[in-house]
């Protein structure tokens, strides 16, 4: 009983992780593929001062804070609460 | 002499423009003040950290007594050197939109640590990153392995730092370089020796108190000139030097070269020996998992600051007088300062910028210092068998060597470019040390030699290829063409890691690690 919680646990914490790397690396890497292949789209000016690169260098930096966000609250809650359910069954014989 | 009858001179034909005439070059008696109340402060510190440092746990872990809230700070204070505070701020100021590839370059690996390496590796390891690669495979081959990535990081990171502060306080203090060197060295090698990371922590957390206010205070100055307004200032910088400055330019003229060095800044990240380090500071994974998270937010503000303080450069110094000061337009940052709050601030943002260099030498010494005792030392050659005071020697003669081959070589380097030194050490974390821990956290199936051959392969390759770099071959041997096209390898380095540690693995076989694979899951997730 332990060993399945404790397997779909770490499953879940695994997805998550990979999901999350998978989306951080796809925006960085996104940024850079447009700095590289589409110049003219990056120097576009969508009002007085803002550029689309500036404006998507500033969301990169944003969706860091997002993405940490999502998983700090996601393994506060649900992956701890799993932690101690499964520390408390290996203690119980 | 020279040097002061110039300014006078200077300042006797042209008092009127700031943006001209720089006080930078000649001793600055405030920046003399605020640099040595830091050292006070810090040396006071590691005096009061030293009484508490008894144990090894003590000296490398800061008995595991840190709050992630403090390890947030100094994590943010290990990190943001000043390459990253001088640097991209010159970057902007002279190229404008180009310079962002790093601000945000720079952030991108820190969500990467948190959601792979920051919670295993306090569950699994004690002291160092080479405890979690190591805890199921034989430790001899695996400790020397990542002995040799980490030594390779700090050292390459260390120069940078050092040939950094030498020419920073030959140009704000107008001492010699190698003086400035000396002086950097003897004060890292006093908080690491005494204070341990205790000492090293508190540092780290003062400086990046400094760091974020010295340069909240200026993007608020900067602001406050374009009605608390950024697309202002950014819409000025285009006034003046044409709307490219928004766009991409040159910096990223070769599309490999920018994903290169993408992978190595986001990846290199998790593969930095004193990063990791740090996350042993804190009593849990829960609070090493916090501590990412406010490193994370904070790391962010400072670099979205970086925005306003490279373009305000821009506007208010001007490209062409940041280059007149030094060519590399490290000193940006520091002219704005002079420019919007007089010699003062300018003496303020110099001793900012010098704690700066001395907590991230701190932490990377410490760092090697462990690889060498604990790793090497203790681990190899004693197979396991050394108490705690045999330790702590080791650890603190490590801390002399390390210092002393830092000085030295930051005189051999003296002149090289910092920016792309502090690339190249991302790189070999990212190759040597990235791969082998995610292969050893997460694979059932890896083996010694498969992790082995990934570290060594994944190291030396990232030295090879910087070696037929064209910054090498053509920059510096003066050849007429390169081997190798990349600037930086990691876009080849860190697949070859990855494929040589999963064929390795899978040509060889361990059923010993394999069958331990449960119980090192279980402690990697439970903790002990």
């Amino acid at each position: 009983m332990s060993e399945h919680r404790f397997r779909s646990l770490a499953e879940t914490r695994w997805r998550i992780a990979i999901s999350l790397t998978a989306a951080m690396v796809a925006i960085y890497f996104g940024f850079i593929l447009l700095i590289a292949y589409d110049k003219p789209l990056m120097g576009r000016l969508l009002t007085r001062g803002l550029s689309v690169g500036v404006l998507l260098g500033a969301l990169v930096i944003v969706s860091s804070w997002v993405l940490t966000w999502i998983y700090v609250r996601w393994a506060n809650t649900h992956y701890d609460a799993g932690l101690e359910e499964v520390r408390r069954e290996a203690r119980t014989p | 002499m020279t040097l002061i009858s110039m300014v006078v001179q200077a300042a006797a034909q042209q008092p009127a423009a700031p943006a001209v005439t720089t006080r930078i070059g000649e001793p600055n008696v405030i920046a003399m003040v605020f640099f040595f109340a830091f050292i006070a402060i810090t040396l006071g510190i590691t005096y009061w950290a030293a009484r508490r440092t008894r144990t090894t746990e003590d000296f490398y872990a800061a008995g595991r007594t840190i709050t992630p809230g403090q390890n947030g700070m100094a994590l943010a204070g290990d990190y943001m050197s000043a390459a990253s505070f001088l640097g991209i701020a010159g970057l902007v100021s002279t190229t404008g939109f180009d310079g962002l590839i790093y601000s945000t370059g720079w952030l991108v690996g820190w969500p990467v640590v948190l959601f792979l390496i920051a919670e295993p590796l306090r569950n699994i390891g004690k002291y160092t990153f080479a405890d979690v690669v190591a805890a199921r495979l034989s430790q001899t081959p695996v400790r020397i392995a990542a002995a040799i990535g980490t030594l390779s990081t700090v050292i390459f990171y260390l120069i940078a730092q050092m040939v950094g502060a030498g020419g920073l306080i030959r140009l704000m203090f107008g001492l010699k370089y190698e003086t400035a060197l000396v002086i950097v060295g003897a004060a890292m090698m006093a908080y690491v020796l005494f204070g341990g990371m205790i000492a090293t922590t508190w540092v780290q957390i003062v400086k990046a108190g400094l760091l974020l206010g010295g340069a909240a205070l200026l993007a608020l100055m900067v602001l406050a000139k374009f009605g608390f307004n950024p697309l202002a200032l950014f819409a000025a910088a285009a006034d003046k030097y044409g709307e490219a400055v928004l766009a991409p330019g040159k910096l990223v003229a070769a599309p490999l070269d920018a994903i290169s060095l993408g992978m190595a800044l986001m990846f290199g990240t998790a593969g930095l020996p004193h990063i990791l380090m740090r996350f042993y500071t804190v009593p849990d994974a829960r609070a090493a998992r916090t501590s990412v998270f406010y490193a994370t937010g904070l790391i962010g503000v400072f670099y979205l600051m970086t925005f306003v303080l490279g373009f305000g450069a821009m506007v208010l110094v001007g490209p062409d007088a940041i280059k007149a000061v030094d060519k590399g337009g490290n000193m940006a940052a520091p002219l704005l300062a002079e420019v919007l709050g007089g010699t003062p601030f300018l003496g303020f943002i110099a001793a900012v910028a010098f704690a700066t260099i001395l907590a991230v030498v701190a932490g990377l010494t410490l760092s090697g210092a462990a690889a060498l005792s604990h790793d090497l030392w203790v681990n190899v050659f004693r197979h396991g068998k050394a108490d705690s005071r045999e330790q702590l020697r080791v650890a603190r003669w490590a801390t002399v060597a390390l210092g002393v081959i830092a000085v030295l070589l930051g005189i051999l380097f003296k002149g090289q470019n910092v920016a792309y030194m502090v690339s190249l050490a991302f790189a070999i974390a990212a190759s040597g040390n990235f791969p082998a821990l995610v292969l050893s956290i997460f694979w059932k199936r890896c083996t010694t030699e498969g992790v082995v051959s990934s570290m060594v392969i994944g190291t030396f390759s990232t030295l090879l290829l910087i070696y037929l770099s064209p910054t090498i071959q053509v920059d510096l041997l003066h050849r007429t063409g390169a081997w190798f096209p990349l600037k930086n390898p990691a876009l080849v380095t860190i697949p070859l890691s990855f494929v040589v540690g999963v064929l390795v693995s899978l040509a060889t076989r361990d059923d010993v690690v394999s069958a331990g694979f449960a119980a090192a899951e279980r402690r990697m997730h439970v903790g002990d």
